[in-house]
């Protein structure tokens, strides 16, 4: 077998995986639980939810962290995710080789700061920003200022893991972590590393986060079933469910991997991406740029629309996802698309955000693995405006060789990945 | 591997409004412009005044950003203007984007409040969401989103190939500029708008730096002044675009980028410096030094240079606009790829060595 793609470039195999969600830690629980059409959708207990409009997430509540807070919380889903995914590759734990690429949300200093700042600053009255500054002047809160930068949780990966080079920490909103294997396979075929560790991880389930997608509509308020929340491609949907997240892959060039005998787990063969300047939180009406993405995926990898066998949808669970995913991959698959498996990890572990696409990426490779595809749950009432077969509830046995998985996200970045078996 | 050279330069800060206004500013040197009170005891360097319609011709579009935003879309209309790309749609619809921000801006009214109120709240954690479900207005979020600068771009300026957001401070702007290089010089793409943007005169900013004792609190000095009196950064206001590809007209050529991060420790920062100096190849006839002035790494930095560059002159970007984090790096090439472009330089190294983490090089020739 060539280990060359067909335009020449070294063919990038994944050769150990790792994830962590709210199914569980580990990929044997995740996929043990989400092929068994489990929810990891559950009340809020970490925080008080009185006065919210959606009071249900996916959070990961097994992860103690000190100070609690949304990077300490991602650093560790990372953290956990990457000790399987190296250890399983069989690359070093201490000097990696290759460089990081890590999808990670957007820090910033929360409330328990903010208001420890308030306290020390002694102000009684009205507190502003420059109590704060005052408090922050006095040096007892030195430790902040690295907690609360935004390359420190890369760079803390980096350092645990001993990877190559300056790690690149990136944000595509709800593509992130696509956009993070996209990195490593472009520098693995431009030849500057024989491996790259990419990484998505979120851990932002905080009063704040919450409130603001909120605030813009975007969520579930069907809070009454938590575990029924999230309905991808369902009539009654109404928005998506929060879920928290990491996972990570290790990347190796097929040649190298093979020649020191590792496992082989499938391959990153197509990558496509689309800007949408449509607008900032919707997507073209027309569809163009979430079928460029998938078709420029597929080109990329070599394939045909008729060779993928299954497709890992975005299936936000939102009206406006939903729909526009289904009119795109209508687009591009044509009539074949009412018989082309399509099924929404987001039904059982909400929206991990910044870690979807890695974590989606890791369930796209089980399923190629497994020869199972994982369901779209809580498909009761379907939507005559979208027909398609999300594999309703119940996994489904299949000869997958070729998956695509989806990614769309605010602000107009969709990438699309296409993972293989076998290379064509 | 294809050449890689700067066809657009757009660049704001408190030196003034394009190319020009900046290298006029470095060539007559002096005390910058900076604001000692709106801050105070933290002096920053304020952007100039600036006409947004003439880049962001909508109000709605102005309104849904916020300052960091509008600062990175408005140098980003100054680089597809100066590329001659602005009006060419097709060219702008398979334009690759990479920015290089840190995102946040809060409502500092609603924060106070908040936190003024909590301290006498029956039930703290209710009370924080009643105030957040009612005071955050909605679309803050999508200004405080690290991504949405690349977002309003598209939306603005039509550039649409595709983009992704880097994040981690200066690191994060010379790894922009390196992967849209390595992608041009590859073959995988053609062209590219690259840059960064930020918002100094924020309380937010200002405050997670005080925390890490970084900030210089004294008036105006060089960056070269600061570490015998302790070290310290003045924050800038300022963006800056380049547009990137492997065609003609160019300023400059981008001959290499390389980047690190080094276990900082005494020496480190010398050490890396010389290091990629050394990776790149350089022997440059000027330098632009991202300097801090935080003590230590600042005085590193001027001896390594001492080595890599012996006489060369030596000019910081932080005494010119002031220190612009995620953006101080693109400002830096700019600069560089004007003074090659005007014939003053015919080799030029720029610097970034973050103020915390990361170390930089990009070494600028004539294309």
């Amino acid at each position: 077998m060539a280990l060359r793609d067909r335009q020449g470039r070294p063919l990038v195999a994944v050769t150990g995986m790792g994830v962590v969600t709210s199914l569980g830690q580990g990929k044997d629980d995740t996929w043990a639980a989400l092929t068994a059409g489990k929810s990891g959708i559950h009340r809020i207990n970490r925080f008080p939810t009185e006065g919210l409009r959606t009071t249900i997430a996916g959070t990961i509540d097994h992860v103690d962290v000190e100070p609690f807070c949304a990077p300490m919380l991602s650093e560790r889903l990372a953290m956990l995710a990457a000790e399987e995914a190296v250890g399983q590759s069989g690359l070093s734990q201490e000097s990696f080789p290759g460089a990081l690429f890590m999808a990670v949300p957007p820090v910033e200093m929360e409330w328990p700061q903010r208001e420890a700042l308030a306290e020390a600053s002694g102000q009684t009255g009205d507190v502003t920003y420059k109590d704060l500054l005052k408090a922050a002047a006095t040096g007892r809160f030195k430790p902040w200022h690295d907690l609360f930068i935004f390359g420190t949780v890369a760079d803390r990966v980096a350092d645990r893991f001993g990877t190559r080079g300056s790690p690149i920490s990136l944000s595509t909103a709800c593509s992130s972590g696509a956009t993070a294997i996209q990195l490593g396979v472009e520098a693995i075929r431009r030849g500057e590393a024989d491996a790259a560790l990419c990484i998505g991880t979120d851990g932002s389930v905080n009063p704040e986060s919450l409130i603001r997608f909120s605030l813009l509509s975007a969520l579930s308020t069907q809070n009454d079933n938590p575990e029924g929340a999230s309905k991808p491609f369902s009539k009654n949907r109404d928005g998506f469910v929060m879920g928290e997240g990491g996972a990570a892959l290790v990347l190796e060039n097929a040649e190298s991997a093979k020649a020191r005998g590792a496992t082989i787990l499938g391959y990153v063969l197509g990558c496509g991406e689309k800007g949408d300047g449509f607008h900032r939180t919707r997507s073209s009406p027309d569809g163009m740029p979430a079928i460029t993405a998938i078709r420029q995926a597929l080109e990329d990898a070599g394939l045909s629309p008729d060779d993928i066998d299954y497709i890992n949808a975005h299936g936000t669970s939102t009206p406006e996802n939903d729909k526009m995913e289904a009119m795109s991959c209508t687009a591009v698959f044509g009539e074949r698309m009412a018989n082309l498996p399509i099924s929404s990890n987001k039904s059982m572990i909400g929206h991990t955000l910044t870690a979807a696409g890695a974590v989606e990426a890791v369930m796209s490779l089980l399923t190629l693995g497994t020869g199972r595809i994982p369901p779209t749950i809580n498909y009761q009432v379907p939507d005559p405006a979208i027909p398609l077969d999300v594999v309703p509830n119940m996994a489904r046995d299949a000869k997958v060789t070729y998956v695509l998985s989806n990614s769309f996200g605010f602000g107009g970045q969709n990438t699309c990945l296409v993972f293989g078996a076998e290379p064509k | 591997m294809r050449d890689v050279v700067i066809t657009g330069i757009g660049l704001v800060s408190g030196a003034g409004e394009g190319l020009e206004a900046h290298l006029a500013a470095l060539a007559v040197g002096g005390a910058p412009n900076t604001d000692a009170t709106a801050f105070e005891p933290f002096p920053v360097h304020p952007v100039v005044a600036l006409e947004w319609d003439r880049q962001i011709p909508k109000k709605s579009d102005q309104r849904q950003m916020e300052a960091w935003q509008r600062l990175g879309c408005y140098a980003a209309g100054l680089a597809l203007d100066a590329a001659g790309a602005k009006d060419d749609a097709a060219l702008k619809g398979r334009m690759q984007l990479i920015v290089s921000a840190g995102g946040g801006e809060r409502d500092y009214a609603v924060d106070g409040q908040i936190l003024t109120g909590l301290r006498q709240a029956e039930n703290p954690g209710v009370f924080l969401n009643e105030r957040l479900m009612g005071d955050l207005r909605p679309t803050l979020f999508l200004a405080q989103l690290s991504n949405l600068l690349a977002g309003n771009i598209s939306i603005v300026h039509g550039v649409t190939g595709a983009s992704r957001t880097f994040m981690g401070e200066e690191s994060s702007g010379v790894d922009a500029l390196r992967i849209a290089r390595e992608r041009i010089a590859s073959g995988q793409d053609d062209i590219f708008l690259v840059g960064g943007a930020y918002n100094a005169e924020r309380a937010d900013v200002l405050l997670i730096y005080e925390m890490g004792g970084f900030l210089w609190k004294k008036p105006y000095a060089s960056v070269w002044e600061r570490p015998a009196e302790g070290g310290g950064m003045i924050l800038g206001s300022g963006a800056c675009f380049l547009v990137l590809e492997s065609r003609a007209k160019p300023l400059a050529a981008v001959a290499g980028i390389a980047s690190d991060r080094s276990r900082r420790r005494a020496g480190s920062v010398e050490e890396a410096l010389h290091a990629l100096s050394k990776q790149l190849g350089a022997k440059p006839d000027v330098v632009l030094s991202g300097a801090t002035g935080i003590k230590g790494i600042t005085e590193e930095e001027q001896a390594a240079l001492k080595d890599i560059a012996p006489g060369v002159p030596v000019h910081a970007t932080g005494n010119l606009v002031g220190h612009t984090m995620e953006a101080q790096a693109p400002t830096g090439v700019a600069l560089a790829a004007g003074l090659i472009g005007e014939g003053r330089a015919g080799e030029a190294l720029v610097t970034s060595i973050g103020h915390w983490r990361g170390e930089g090089a990009i070494r600028l020739i004539k294309a």
